[in-house]
């Protein structure tokens, strides 16, 4: 669920670009702007015009396309408004004409006696709706904040964790400057879509991509890096937590156990990189993500090293077996 | 854990100075120390979170530590809510 309400003029207001965007203006109705959207989901009401109102979904989005304007317009030549009065009846959150369509005036004042807002797109229905369910499902998609900073690298989107003053800013820092990109610092806003896919993203457009380094203050990466250094949103790949050196715990040395990381309910790859002076932490990152991506692409370096241990001692007892024998001399 | 609600008094809101004077006092004590704005929680401890807060004239916020210093922590930060964070 979305952390505030999310209402119709919010999603007249969203801001999506080229493919995505849904087009829509609002042409009736205006008081009713601020109706909440609490259902992901569209409906069309065809069968409810015809007055077939049983399991109505009205507490969806009501679509209208070019079969139920044929429709209203039919209606509207017979005189009958009985069922699109039933229909106002229903607290529905907002009817939506594609294709451009406008009802006629008696649907425009049931609707504003209802106070239901109508709203307008020039999209064909069908790919209104997919781009519509598509925005909601982001929009409703679990979410959560972590302090943290999120950057891609190598391709890669790298969740830093760890506590403050710990050196996470410091070490994106460099990551920018080696030519990777940052999405987010200290505030990291997750959402889980889809069940498995964990998209990171600033929380705050107008403030993002600043950076705050102790010592420098707040800096705008945009400005100081140009454009190629920054990412609006990105999938998180991989956690690496930033710890400061603790000589009693156990660092894994050969990388053949995978730890993970639950976020939202995704298990993530997660790595402790223990941070010392004379460690230089972004040089890690960047192999680790490498590494990573190595994994994914069937390459396990720490298995396989291993694997060719175990060939090779085998081989080698193998060979004494044969150099053991006398007569074989 | 202590927990205490504040009202934002200066008219500005918690804008940079503010905030870094919240961050340096939070950094001063060991507890772990979040704000909390309706749903959004945000380590204290982080200048970039409190801003990204927005929390303009008249919000309620709710400041929680948790720690050894916790006590002390709390009074420390109230007390810059109550003088305004010096301005005004």
């Amino acid at each position: 669920m979305p952390a505030k309400r999310f209402t119709v003029l919010d999603l007249i207001d969203i801001d999506l670009k080229e493919h995505n965007s849904l087009n829509l203006r609002c042409i009736g109705g205006r008081k009713g702007l601020n109706r909440v959207i609490a259902i992901p989901d569209i409906n069309r009401p065809g069968l409810a015009l015809s007055g077939f109102y049983d399991a109505f979904a009205h507490e969806r989005i009501q679509i209208f396309g070019r079969g139920e304007v044929a429709y209203l317009k039919k209606l509207a030549d017979e005189g009958k408004t009985e069922t699109i009065v039933q229909m106002f009846s229903y607290p529905i959150p907002c009817c939506i004409f594609t294709y451009n369509q406008t009802p006629d005036r008696n649907f425009f004042e049931i609707a504003e006696a209802a106070q239901c807002p109508i709203l307008q797109t020039d999209l064909p229905s069908s790919e209104f709706s997919s781009r519509l369910l598509r925005i909601l499902s982001n929009i409703f998609a679990p979410q959560k904040s972590v302090h943290g900073v999120l950057v891609e690298v190598f391709g890669l989107g790298i969740l830093i964790l760890g506590d403050s003053g710990v050196g996470k800013s410091e070490a994106a820092l460099e990551l920018i400057e080696r030519g990777h990109r940052l999405v987010a610092d200290d505030v990291v806003e997750i959402r889980c879509m889809n069940g498995n896919i964990l998209m990171g993203s600033g929380a705050n457009k107008i403030i993002g991509h600043h950076m705050e380094i102790r010592g420098l203050g707040i800096i705008n990466i945009t400005h100081l890096f140009g454009v190629g250094a920054i990412r609006d949103k990105k999938q998180i790949q991989l956690v690496v937590v930033l710890e400061e050196w603790n000589s009693e715990k156990m660092y894994d040395r050969l990388g053949t156990q995978e730890q993970t990381m639950e976020i939202l309910g995704v298990q993530v790859p997660k790595l402790e990189i223990p941070v010392k002076p004379g460690r230089n932490i972004p040089i890690i990152i960047e192999t680790a993500a490498m590494n990573e991506r190595l994994k994914k692409m069937g390459y396990y370096s720490a298995k396989e090293f291993n694997q060719n241990i175990l060939k090779w001692i085998e081989s080698d007892s193998a060979r004494s077996v044969y150099f053991g024998q006398e007569d074989f001399i | 854990m202590v927990e205490q609600m504040v009202t934002i008094k200066n008219r500005a809101g918690i804008h940079a100075r503010p905030a870094a004077l919240l961050v340096q006092t939070a950094s001063k004590f060991k507890s772990k120390i979040y704000i909390e704005k309706d749903s959004d929680r945000i380590n204290g401890k982080s200048i970039m979170g409190i801003i990204t807060l927005g929390a303009g004239y008249d919000t309620n916020l709710k400041l929680i530590a948790d720690g050894e210093d916790e006590q002390e922590a709390i009074q420390a930060l109230v007390h810059l809510f109550d003088s305004k964070f010096e301005e005004d």
